[in-house]
């Protein structure tokens, strides 16, 4: 009860947070009128330190406001693309659980390996696929734009899903930390 | 602090629907304008929804920099497929009528500009509805209306949460970049992206761990009321359906059934008067 509970806040503060990332917070990009996507680094974070379903949910509901707050109504394929990188990078959260204290070195490089698939997976699977079955976009169109976002998704999580997950383990007790005298 | 999701408090037909009953609505009506390519169906929707628009009293002045914004999103969607498959509609309607040569042997066809047409009668007569529904529902009967609608109450919370949190979220993430600016951070244009994208991370390390200590207190407190006790709530702006409620959702039904209809009968989601 006690985590279904807790499990809840998470999806719901945590979409606050992807969305506040996503909506207000833009770093200039090389590219005009490009900016760079530091929500999923934060999507990231809570899909490992609360799983699949926190995961999939935080990528639905904040993609989905942030979506709303554009007026340009629900983008659905992109949408269910950050619940499914959400979603797959959760389901191995047991490979880099930061809970337990401690992400170091091999756990970092499974962290990067896992987001690094999730979001092949997302964007270039999910959402070029989507956009061709809902919207009937041509195919070169939505891969390229799928392969673009992926891409710079995939260093900002490396970047900015790293240096957090390092940061709130560092503040978690260890797993056999205490000892019995 | 702005007010973010747009809500008008105005008095009209639409604002007097119910959240549930605006929510499916625009479910319906977006599966609707998403599914069919038929040009008959997709030239009357964009009239309904503009009428349905001056019906809110919503004036277009109101929502103009969300429209502006929109519209900017479509034309460069609509200029991007152009470049990358400029003869995408001689594909998908199977006839080609050539009017002229364009770059390399690619040529610009009716059909061409026909698939543009619908790809922006699809977006006219998806944003209005939009729109009316974002000024129109005020964001903690949409919580509401979720539940109504079948969504488990626990997923509808989180969304009422998220909707309630994002306001001093976004504080706090000022107040943090204010003082981590004081502190020298540099995250404009004058820096490499790497120290960049490392300056916005001197940011989220405070205000993640603010969040996880508020989810911590949030849950406690949401434990002690005895949140997920029962298997149902009741909703503080819930209300009660009236006829025009019932009324609206039928003929957005039947909009959708028409829709389906159309692509059903003849076995494909695309019109073209060449066909």
């Amino acid at each position: 009860m006690n985590k279904a509970v807790k499990l809840i806040v998470a999806i719901g503060i945590g979409a606050a947070l992807f969305f506040v990332c996503g909506r207000f917070i833009a770093i200039p990009s090389p590219i005009p009128n490009v900016t760079i996507n530091i929500q999923y680094g934060v999507l990231a974070f809570f899909a490992a330190a609360f799983g699949p379903l926190a995961g999939c949910l935080i990528g639905l509901i904040g993609h989905a406001l942030i979506d709303f707050s554009y007026g340009w109504g629900i983008w659905w394929s992109w949408v269910i693309a950050s619940a499914a990188f959400g979603f797959v990078l959760g389901l191995f959260k047991g490979l880099f659980n930061p809970n337990d204290g401690g992400f170091g070195g091999s756990k970092i490089v499974r962290f990067n390996v896992t987001q690094l698939i999730a979001h092949l997976i997302a964007w270039g699977i999910v959402a070029p696929a989507l956009d061709i079955v809902i919207y009937a976009e041509p195919a070169n169109k939505v891969f390229l734009q799928g392969l673009v976002a992926g891409a710079s998704n995939i260093v900002t999580t490396a970047i900015i899903g790293t240096i957090l997950l390092v940061a709130y383990a560092a503040a978690r007790p260890k797993k056999d930390s205490l000892r019995q005298e | 602090m702005r007010n973010l999701f747009n809500y008008i408090s105005r008095k009209s037909p639409i604002h007097d629907l119910t959240g549930a009953t605006k929510l499916v609505c625009l479910l319906l009506w977006s599966f609707a304008s998403m599914m069919t390519y038929d040009t008959r169906i997709l030239i009357v929707m964009p009239f309904l929804a503009f009428g349905l628009f001056a019906l809110s009293k919503i004036k277009l002045r109101d929502v103009s920099f969300m429209l502006g914004f929109t519209l900017v999103f479509m034309v460069l969607n609509n200029i991007l497929v152009f470049l990358f498959s400029p003869e995408h509609g001689v594909e998908l309607y199977g006839t080609s009528h050539v009017i002229a040569q364009l770059w390399g042997n690619h040529v610009l066809t009716l059909e061409q500009l026909w698939y543009h047409l619908n790809l922006v009668l699809k977006y006219l007569s998806s944003i209005p509805i939009v729109l009316l529904f974002v000024c129109t529902t005020q964001p903690s009967e949409f919580a509401a209306s979720l539940n109504r609608i079948g969504v488990p109450y626990a997923i509808s919370y989180a969304v009422a949460l998220a909707l309630r949190y994002i306001p001093d979220i976004q504080k706090e993430y000022n107040d943090i970049s204010k003082a981590q600016q004081a502190r020298g951070v540099e995250m404009s244009k004058k820096v490499s992206l790497l120290k960049r994208l490392k300056a916005a991370s001197t940011i989220l390390i405070p205000l993640i761990m603010l969040s996880m200590d508020q989810i911590e207190t949030v849950s406690n407190a949401m434990q002690l009321r005895g949140f997920g006790k029962n298997k149902k709530r009741t909703w503080y702006m819930a209300r009660p359906f009236t006829r025009w409620d019932v009324l609206s959702m039928i003929f957005c039904a039947g909009l959708l059934g028409l829709a389906i209809w159309s692509n059903l009968s003849r076995g494909t989601r695309f019109w073209s008067p060449w066909m």
